[in-house]
């Protein structure tokens, strides 16, 4: 007999599908890479079971813009990819930005820059999730810290862009990616699955990118029989191009506004043992699991420490962030890069405690005794 | 009482000891304890130096590397020289008998013929991870993880036509260890 109590050996990238699927993905067009690749390989496995679409494309620039069409079409539209694709999706991330076409981009971080080491962690890429693409824009990151998460946040990334019609990065690391644990898959009867809106109106009173009240404009499929326009270019209300100063001030503003003002909405994070904590490390994706086990070695011996753990990593989640810097005494950020949270950790809370950072680019996950080393003296030297 | 195991298998790429740390890990959760299973790896898809990782724990695992060995497997002579030194003084080696050892460490040593046993007993070097998933097990325990439910996983993550084989090795293995 069993006694696994529903919970099956599952790896993150699988968790990852699963999540996409029971969010409603029925299209997935990529370019394979370390540490994602399993994404890619069990999506072609099961998209077509269940009336799906996979697509292998050329590169990854002609995936993000394969998804983009899929989504037009109608379908819930993923890909997944590492640093050197994320790279070559920006320019189409940003179409699907301003054009408002709601899709999900896996990023499973490995050691960079270039295509750096392709089977070893690294979260290198937090500041490309926010501003790889040009122009102003908003960005939605969500990182998972374990393999129950990935699936969990995969569900959730699509129901964001799904509900406010824009591209939602999953930014995962190899080690999450890569790691093997316990998931237990939901009934549908337990998850919340959120679609685009579609229009109510006859298809000639339509206007295609006219916001409701909530900022966001219905979406009709294409071959539905709605006509419109889509284009990177500043539109109109139409969806045609303008130059015009007024309109085209205003797209801008309302597709970063539709997100940043709900950012309540979006808001997801852990504390860990943050009752009495004097110190507290932030820290996400497979380094705050380090970070935990720290706290949990550190409590042992009285020190007071907690840990703060972003998970809705873009928007920033600086009303958390302040409330932190509030009650701490000092702040570590811990992180597989060279410092690039820790800027917008500081920004915030700075000037009410000090912010310190706790680093690791060797393609090694941070240890906990790292951790533990750097908070109770010195700070480590690779 | 067994609260918490961290275990190291580590050989040559196209060994297959990730496959052998999915198949522990994978009857630990069916069991109802939990478990974590990582793994490092060249770029290169045979060749180049393997390793993977099996933490099994009562508690929930917070961090899901090894950090304190209580068994090392080594199939080859790299493996065994990059990774002995984080095996704990009072750990387990599990080490193919073509492995130069030393043999004189406050560590428990079981020098096994572990690749001949594939190669020459089963007939398959393809199987050397499965033997040596016997070995570990025989180690692990029965009042651990139940032979049944190892015998469900390895069925479940080897290819179908090569099972009886694998569940040859699996026994095998195990008696490498019992004698």
């Amino acid at each position: 007999m069993s006694n696994n109590n529903g919970y099956k050996l599952v790896q993150g990238n699988e968790a990852c599908v699963e999540g996409a699927l029971a969010a409603g993905m029925r299209f997935y067009a990529g370019y394979p890479i370390t540490p994602s690749t399993e994404i890619a390989e069990i999506s072609a496995q099961k998209l077509p079971q269940i009336g799906g679409k996979f697509i292998q494309m050329e590169d990854e620039l002609a995936s993000m813009a394969a998804i983009i069409g899929g989504s037009l079409a109608g379908l819930k539209s993923m890909t997944a990819t590492s640093g050197p694709g994320f790279s070559l999706m920006q320019e189409n991330i940003g179409y699907a930005a301003l054009a408002e076409i709601p899709c999900v981009i896996v990023n499973v971080q490995r050691g960079g820059p270039s295509t750096g080491m392709p089977t070893s962690p690294a979260q290198g890429d937090i500041m490309q999730a926010k501003w790889g693409t040009h122009g102003d824009h908003p960005s939605i990151s969500l990182t998972p810290n374990s393999v129950q998460e990935t699936y969990e946040y995969t569900i959730k990334a699509f129901n964001i862009a799904e509900k406010y019609r824009t591209p939602v990065v999953l930014l995962m690391d190899e080690t999450v990616g890569h790691m093997r644990e316990k998931l237990k898959i939901k009934d549908s009867s337990e998850i919340e699955v959120i679609n685009r809106k579609k229009p109510t109106c006859e298809p000639k009173d339509y206007v295609a990118y006219r916001p409701d009240e909530d900022m966001v404009p219905q979406m009709a499929s294409f071959g539905e029989g709605y006509r419109y326009h889509v284009t990177g270019l500043t539109h109109d209300e139409t969806g045609f191009p303008t130059n015009n100063n007024d309109v085209s001030g205003k797209l801008v503003q309302r597709i970063v506004d539709k997100v940043e003002k709900n950012i309540d909405d979006i808001t997801y994070y852990e504390e860990y043992r943050m009752e009495d904590a004097e110190i507290v490390i932030v820290a996400f994706g497979g380094v705050s699991r380090a970070a935990k086990s720290a706290i949990d070695d550190m409590r042992e011996k009285n020190i007071k420490v907690g840990m703060f753990r972003p998970i809705t990593i873009w928007p920033f989640l600086e009303k958390q962030i302040n409330d932190v810097a509030q009650k701490a005494k000092e702040i570590y950020v811990a992180e597989m890069n060279l410092g690039q949270y820790f800027l917008e950790v500081d920004r915030v809370a700075g000037k009410k405690c000090p912010v310190k950072k706790i680093n690791k680019i060797n393609g090694e996950l941070i240890t906990p005794n790292e951790i533990t080393y750097a908070v109770t003296g010195g700070a480590i030297n690779d | 009482m067994f609260q918490k195991m961290e275990l190291r298998l580590s050989g040559s790429g196209g060994q297959g000891v990730i496959l052998a740390a999915i198949i522990l890990a994978d009857a630990a959760i069916e069991q109802g304890i939990n478990a974590i299973q990582t793994q490092s790896y060249g770029p290169e898809a045979r060749g180049g130096s393997s390793k993977a990782e099996v933490i099994i724990s009562k508690d929930e695992i917070k961090f899901p590397k090894v950090t304190n060995c209580d068994i090392l497997l080594c199939l080859t002579q790299n493996s065994y020289d990059k990774y002995i030194a984080s095996l704990n003084k009072n750990g387990i080696l599990v080490v193919d008998e073509s492995v130069n050892v030393n043999m004189n460490e406050s560590y428990k040593i079981y020098k096994l013929p572990i690749l001949d046993t594939a190669q020459n007993k089963i007939g398959t070097h393809m199987v050397a991870n499965i033997v040596s998933v016997g070995t570990l097990y025989a180690l692990i325990g029965e009042d651990v993880i139940s032979k049944d439910v190892m015998i469900r996983s390895i069925t479940n993550r080897v290819p179908p036509v090569t099972v009886d084989k694998n569940i040859y090795a699996f026994e095998e293995g195990i008696k490498l260890i019992r004698g």
